[in-house]
């Protein structure tokens, strides 16, 4: 049937396969690419969006397509939970591509071809993902996204940096790849048919689907970046050209989110509870992880990359209370843990490309990242600094924002860990709740520290810029940039002022995965408040704390203005006996993140350089590095290293060798038979 | 039961290519190689065509007629072109002295028919007896694959091996069915033409046949 979502969908997919195509157009100077790709693009993304927005109120629509291998072909299907997430696809990239219009306006047309065709494969492959309902179809779109993201990474590929975090990045992506597809296998136990309703349909033992979640749970968690497979983030994202980054961190790790719920809940089913303890114990661990490492970066994408590991964490936090309820049978509590995950789900994507937005645009027209260059600049670029407050402000998890409503709901589900019977995981769960609020704290402070040094104080004169600026430094970002950016400024503001509508839709999506949902009633009481529970329990009503907010500000400026106006006097401030001020004077990056470096010590792994007292250069240098490289990655590469060596011995270069080898193994195969 | 005469000619040319076997072990000039792997082939043909009639196998016949013209006529015929043209007339050297070579193949002689004897007794065939003896020259000349230092000894030994596979799948089961036989023929049959062709090209890049120079191609 036409005009139905799945069809949209398929429509707007194809939509981005054809704009990856036409990029590769031969004409002068890459017009195309340059001028029509990322407009069509976004418009695709908003198409989609829409779609996916109509599907979660639509019937599970499914089609087969006459592609793939004979007797094999491509299943789609579109339900609620697709839908949901093609909603934040589309409409996370369409604010990312119109902006990458504008960042991608200096590049060369040889670069600019194959970065519009790669682009535009990544997002349709990501759709593909979120669509596909058989195993192969999965792996397929799956493996193309991790391709075409790789050579999005690797887009400078001159610098050896960005060489070896492209390698880290396919590595581990390979990795995850490998684990899912085994969990597929087990899943599927034998019978031959990969589609979803078969996988659906398995019946597995406990033991097969508690191998089938874990390798599940860590095939996606490589891909989500939660630890300890998360090396790749901070590595691959400050590689990655700035909408990338974007991209990469807003939506592709929620692929992964969507990949867990949808074997978790739908494909295994029968969540149990030991398997939600699980995933709260590696969230709470990512959670506090990635803040802990984001405090102590100054380079701004390496510090978003932390906290997007971070919030990877706080997700898991409510999928893994949601399984822990749900494996009790407290289906209603588990639905609010999900609806918090979903939601948060979203609220990150939104608000991570919006802050990765500001970055780019402070790399591209500053060329600076490290924050210790950075000082001022609210002066010199105030829409991006405009922009990059709100994005600081919802992740920082301030009300009225986005940020806010999800964290609370994850706070709220872990306030219903009385409706457990389980003694020990009911006191576990406040416990994982802490963690987040500790989480939550932490990410106030590191986005005080960001906001604080680089767009208030003094312009400080950079030691060390990544290239020199793009034409027409010292302006502001260019419009198609600040549209980008002000779509996804608003969507923050939307999500976070007016939660229950989407909340609405996320319930139905739970009533669909775990056949029932929160009591519709509490979510439909009143646009104005939001209740998970009972009115009695908790609600919160983002626009009257807006209003209140504004009320306070305004009556402020009011009596300021009256009372006090007209005593101004302007005089130089108290210079604490120090005549001469500089901008180096200012506290830097590393200097705010002391205090933690100094309560958290022993989770870092510093790397100090003292100067000598009698130094007449003295130079002090800090290096924090992941403890996981040390205990996890090199032994593993070690070993690598070691067996291959060791097989490598096989190869003499001499036929006879060879030979003999084949003439022994028959021997021995005849020995054998015997 | 006495064994039918047909039986006893059978043994008797297995023996003869048992004997070959070893003898093309031993030998050091390629043109006597050649020459006994064409006595091979027309002890094989000529077994075949006895079990053929002995048993009125039809196919047989054409097996038999395929394994005379092929590796009787043809495939000598094109080693020698091959080696007057590459100019290599040369003694063959071994990697192991000959003597040791030769008691390796009585070892694996012993081996090939303990392995047969089970076998062979569940086989149901006139020709039975004679499977240790195919799969000990199978054995032997993947040896003098293994121990031979030049190229074109060592493609002798894959075409002798080609033969004592033959002569198993005569004597255990009366051929394979036609039509993988024609295969194996074609298969054997390009692959001596492939190797002739991989002769010049080794011979141009190394200047020599000797497959020791192709340890340089090993990947450090």
């Amino acid at each position: 049937m036409s005009g139905s979502p799945l069809t949209g969908s398929l429509v707007a997919l194809l939509a981005w396969l054809a704009i990856a195509a036409l990029s590769l157009l031969p004409g002068r100077d890459a017009w195309f690419a340059r001028r029509l790709a990322f407009p069509l693009g976004a418009l695709a993304g908003l198409a989609l969006a829409a779609f996916g927005l109509q599907a979660a109120w639509a019937p599970v629509a499914q089609m087969t397509l006459p592609l793939g291998l004979p007797d094999l072909p491509f299943h789609l299907r579109l339900d609620g939970l697709a839908g949901f997430f093609l909603t934040l696809l589309g409409a996370v990239s369409a604010g990312v591509t119109l902006y990458a219009n504008g960042y991608f306006r200096d590049e060369t047309s040889a670069r600019l071809t194959l970065i519009s065709l790669q682009y535009h494969v990544f997002l349709a492959s990501m759709a593909l993902v979120v669509l596909a309902d058989d195993a192969y179809l999965f792996m397929v779109a799956w493996e193309t996204m991790a391709l075409s993201s790789y050579f999005l990474v690797t887009t400078d590929h001159r610098l050896p940096a960005v060489r070896s975090a492209g390698f880290l990045y396919l590595l581990i992506a390979h990795l995850g790849a490998i684990a899912i597809l085994l969990s597929f296998g087990v899943m599927h136990g034998g019978q031959g048919d990969y589609t979803f309703n078969a996988l659906r349909a398995a019946e597995l033992t406990p033991f097969w689907a508690t191998a089938a979640f874990l390798l599940a749970f860590f095939g996606f968690g490589a891909k989500a970046g939660m630890i300890p497979l998360h090396a790749w983030l901070p590595e691959a994202h400050p590689a990655a050209p700035t909408p990338v980054s974007a991209l990469m961190s807003g939506i592709m790790l929620k692929t992964a989110i969507y990949g867990m719920v949808r074997v978790i809940y739908d494909l295994i089913g029968g969540v149990r509870w030991e398997w939600g303890l699980l995933v709260l114990a590696v969230g709470a661990g990512t959670t506090l992880f990635g803040v802990l490492y984001a405090l102590m970066q100054h380079d701004l994408k390496r510090l978003l990359a932390y906290h997007s590991v971070e919030n990877i964490g706080i997700i898991l936090l409510g999928l893994g209370m949601s399984m822990v309820f749900v494996g009790f049978g407290q289906t209603a509590a588990g639905a609010l843990g999900l609806i918090a995950a979903l939601y948060h789900t979203l609220n990150h994507a939104v608000f991570k490309a919006l802050l990765f937005l500001g970055a780019g645009s402070i790399l591209r027209l500053r060329g600076l990242r490290d924050l210790n260059d950075m000082g001022g600049l609210i002066r010199t670029m105030p829409n991006t600094a405009f922009y990059f407050l709100v994005g600081a402000l919802a992740i920082s998890a301030l009300p009225p924002l986005n940020g806010f409503v999800s964290e609370w709901l994850t706070f709220q589900t872990a306030l219903q860990a009385p409706l457990l019977e389980h003694g020990v995981v009911r006191s576990l769960l406040p416990l994982f709740a802490a963690t987040l609020a500790l989480a939550g704290a932490l990410t106030a402070m590191c986005f005080v520290k960001v906001y604080g040094i680089a767009f208030l104080g003094q312009v400080r004169a950079p030691r060390h810029p990544v290239h020199a600026p793009a034409a027409g430094a010292g302006r502001d970002c260019g419009g198609a940039e600040r549209m980008g950016m002000a779509w996804l400024a608003a969507g923050c503001a939307v999500l976070g002022l007016f939660p229950a509508s989407f909340l609405l839709t996320l319930n139905r999506i739970c009533v669909a995965l775990l056949g029932g949902g929160v009591p519709e009633s509490a979510l439909e009481s009143s646009w104005l408040w939001l209740v998970p529970t009972s009115a009695a329990q908790a609600s919160y009503s983002p626009v009257i704390f807006l209003a209140v907010i504004v009320a306070v500000t305004w009556l402020t400026f009011l009596l300021v203005r009256r009372f006090y106006h007209g005593r101004v006097r302007y005089s130089h401030p108290w210079d604490c006996g120090y005549p001469e001020q500089t901008a180096r004077m200012q506290e830097t990056a590393d200097a705010f993140g002391q205090p933690i470096r100094h309560v958290f010590g022993p989770l870092y792994l510093m790397k100090r350089h003292l100067p000598a007292p009698d130094d007449p250069a003295p130079r002090y240098s800090l290096r924090i590095e992941d403890r996981h490289w040390y205990l996890l990655y090199l032994p593993v590469a070690r070993l690598a290293e070691f067996v291959s060596a060791k097989i490598g011995l096989l190869q003499r270069g001499r036929i006879s060798i060879y030979l003999l080898y084949s003439f022994l193994t028959l021997i021995g195969l005849l020995v054998f038979v015997r | 039961m006495a064994t039918p005469f047909s039986s006893q000619l059978v043994n008797l040319l297995a023996a003869f290519l048992l004997l070959l076997a070893f003898a093309m072990l031993s030998q050091r000039r390629v043109l006597t190689l050649i020459k006994m792997f064409a006595w091979q082939g027309a002890a094989l043909a000529a077994s075949t065509l006895i079990v053929a009639y002995s048993t009125d196998q039809k196919h047989l016949y054409f097996s038999a007629a395929l394994t005379l013209v092929l590796k009787v006529a043809l495939i000598p015929w094109a080693l020698h072109r091959l080696i007057d043209r590459l100019n290599v007339r040369w003694d063959v050297e071994t990697l192991i002295n000959i003597p040791i070579t030769m008691l390796i193949g009585i070892g694996l002689a012993i081996f090939a028919f303990a392995l047969a004897t089970p076998i062979a007794q569940m086989a149901g065939t006139l020709t039975r007896s004679t499977l240790g003896i195919a799969l000990a020259s199978v054995l032997l000349a993947f040896l003098m694959m293994i121990v031979r230092r030049k190229a074109v000894p060592q493609v002798i030994g894959f075409l002798a091996m080609e033969n004592g596979l033959f002569f198993a799948a005569t004597s255990a089961t009366y051929g394979m069915p036609l039509v993988v036989e024609l295969g194996v023929a074609l298969d054997v049959l390009v692959g001596t033409f492939i190797f002739g062709i991989f002769f010049f090209h080794i011979r141009e890049q190394f200047d020599s046949l000797d497959i020791r120079h192709m340890e340089k191609l090993k990947e450090d």
